[in-house]
């Protein structure tokens, strides 16, 4: 792999992105197993550094690191020196002092991987910063999509909801893109970025506020969560709004094509942007996103610490 | 460069081998032939097919990457991983390692514990296409299909058609500034 960092799906071009997909494929073959380890990354280090709440995201990295025998230290900022105010550099100076080989970073602020990755002369992955990125959820989507279209290039991928606020869109369309699949944003007018060609880098990519008209031709229908702590006013007058124009019901579901998948990064708003019925139904792979993240993360864990004593 | 073995030399190497492990196995029973990726893999099949033709039965074999078990991955770059499929559970098998060349022993160590990792097979056989000798741990092969004595500044690549599209094993002189690339058979492995 050329990428050294993966703060952003920009760290990664297409050839890379291949790379961590065949990678996962085999590491999901270790989580089959009776024993689910393999001794690659024995006596490496990986700091779990999440200043933002996390589950899913957060146990899944611990997974990860744990099946490649790496030691793990997970450190949150509740009970840590974080609470007393200790600055984000002197977090970081301790980690490098403590030698970690890795930093798996999670944070309300963006750009707090970058940050990171200033102080510290070792790969930083980005678990989600702020309104900016969030890559490996990225990845582990086109992990789902792959393993059940066998391919990408050519998918449609709807993607609908808060845009603006999530760093989960962003790197969807980057990583879409990069691997030549269409992606269609389904948001109000309020959820949408003003300059939308920041975003897409010349991507296709293309808006339509009605979800109606965006379900007939759809390969997958990705949403996203209503991201209310990010919101501090009014992005639309009322969930139960929100819910009746851009929300996924049984309804919306038999108006997709029948080899069409839904999905959705979690956590849910059931009731918001996803009803139970459509949430549980076989056609929603959002358990399938949940396994798949292990072995992305390990690829992506084996991909950025394997061969790092190697001079480039 | 020089061919050390051709075609031929290689069909009834293999048909030897074939022999040689029904016979110290007591028949074909219970026998998995797992090739290390790349060339193993086809010999393991090719072997696979041997002992079937002599014993009538069909032989599970699988493909064994053991590049996650090997003791350099951190001085490596890091590559893309190839399959692992184990056709059969290993408890209570004997598992017979298919390689093209013994050099060092180091991926037959990571490849016992690859092995050792799914399941307690009651025994675990190597068979090797080519031993060139300069082993770095305790490890021999069970079968060999030829002992090449080689110079550490040599390199032996076998080809296969499957992969090749040519059936040979040639000697070639590794020129000091210019290592063989990784995962070459014969390169420092």
């Amino acid at each position: 792999m050329k990428a050294t960092r993966l703060i952003s799906i920009d760290d990664l071009d297409a050839e890379d992105l291949a790379l961590v997909l065949d990678t996962a494929e085999v590491m999901d073959e270790i989580s089959a197993r009776r024993i689910k380890k393999v001794p690659t990354l024995r006596g490496r280090t990986v700091c779990n550094l999440f200043l933002e709440d996390s589950t899913r995201t957060r146990l899944s990295f611990d997974i990860a690191a744990k099946r490649l025998s790496a030691d793990v230290m997970n450190f949150s900022a509740k009970g840590s020196s974080v609470s007393k105010g200790e600055s984000f550099k002197d977090t970081a100076l301790t980690l490098d002092a403590m030698g970690v080989d890795t930093v798996v970073v999670r944070s309300g602020s963006s750009g707090a991987p970058l940050q990171l990755s200033q102080y510290l002369d070792v790969p930083i992955l980005n678990a989600g910063d702020g309104w900016h990125q969030h890559p490996t959820q990225a990845l582990l989507d086109l992990y789902t999509m792959r393993s059940h279209f066998g391919h990408l290039a050519g998918l449609t991928v709807t993607i609908c909801g808060d845009i603006i606020h999530s760093r989960v869109a962003r790197s969807e369309i980057e990583a879409l893109t990069l691997a030549g699949a269409t992606v269609r944003l389904v948001a109000p007018d309020t959820l949408l970025p003003t300059d939308l060609s920041a975003w897409t880098d010349g991507g296709n990519v293309e808006v339509i506020t009605d979800l109606d008209d965006a379900l007939g031709d759809s390969d997958v229908l990705y949403l996203l969560r209503v991201q209310r702590e990010r919101m501090h006013r009014a992005f639309f007058p009322s969930t139960r709004e929100y819910h009746r124009l851009y929300g996924m019901d049984a309804r919306r579901l038999a108006a997709l094509p029948d080899h069409a998948i839904v999905m959705h990064p979690g956590p849910m708003n059931r009731g918001v942007e996803i009803t139970p019925d459509v949430a549980d139904s076989p056609r929603a792979l959002i358990t399938d996103q949940v396994n798949n993240g292990i072995a992305v993360r390990m690829a992506c864990l084996y991909l950025l610490i394997a061969g790092s004593e190697v001079d480039a | 460069m020089s061919r050390l073995l051709d075609a031929d030399d290689i069909r009834r190497a293999l048909r030897r081998l074939a022999h040689e492990l029904v016979e110290a196995n007591h028949g074909a029973d219970g026998l998995v032939l797992m090739g290390i990726q790349t060339r193993g893999v086809p010999l393991a099949r090719r072997l696979a097919a041997n002992i079937g033709e002599i014993e009538d039965v069909e032989v599970p074999v699988g493909p064994l990457d053991v590049t996650l078990y090997r003791d350099d991955v951190a001085s490596r770059p890091p590559r893309a991983l190839a399959d692992t499929r184990f056709p059969v559970d290993v408890d209570g098998t004997t598992v017979v390692i298919v390689d093209d060349v013994l050099f060092t022993g180091r991926t037959i160590r990571a490849a016992m514990d690859a092995i050792l990792d799914v399941g307690r097979p009651d025994a675990i056989r190597l068979v090797t296409l080519v031993d060139r000798g300069h082993r770095e741990l305790p490890i021999r092969a069970d079968h060999v299909g030829k002992n090449l004595p080689t110079a550490l500044a040599e390199r032996i690549s076998v080809r296969l058609a499957e992969i090749d599209d040519v059936d040979e094993v040639v000697l070639e002189a590794v020129p000091t500034h210019d290592p063989a690339p990784a995962g070459e058979s014969g390169a420092r492995a």
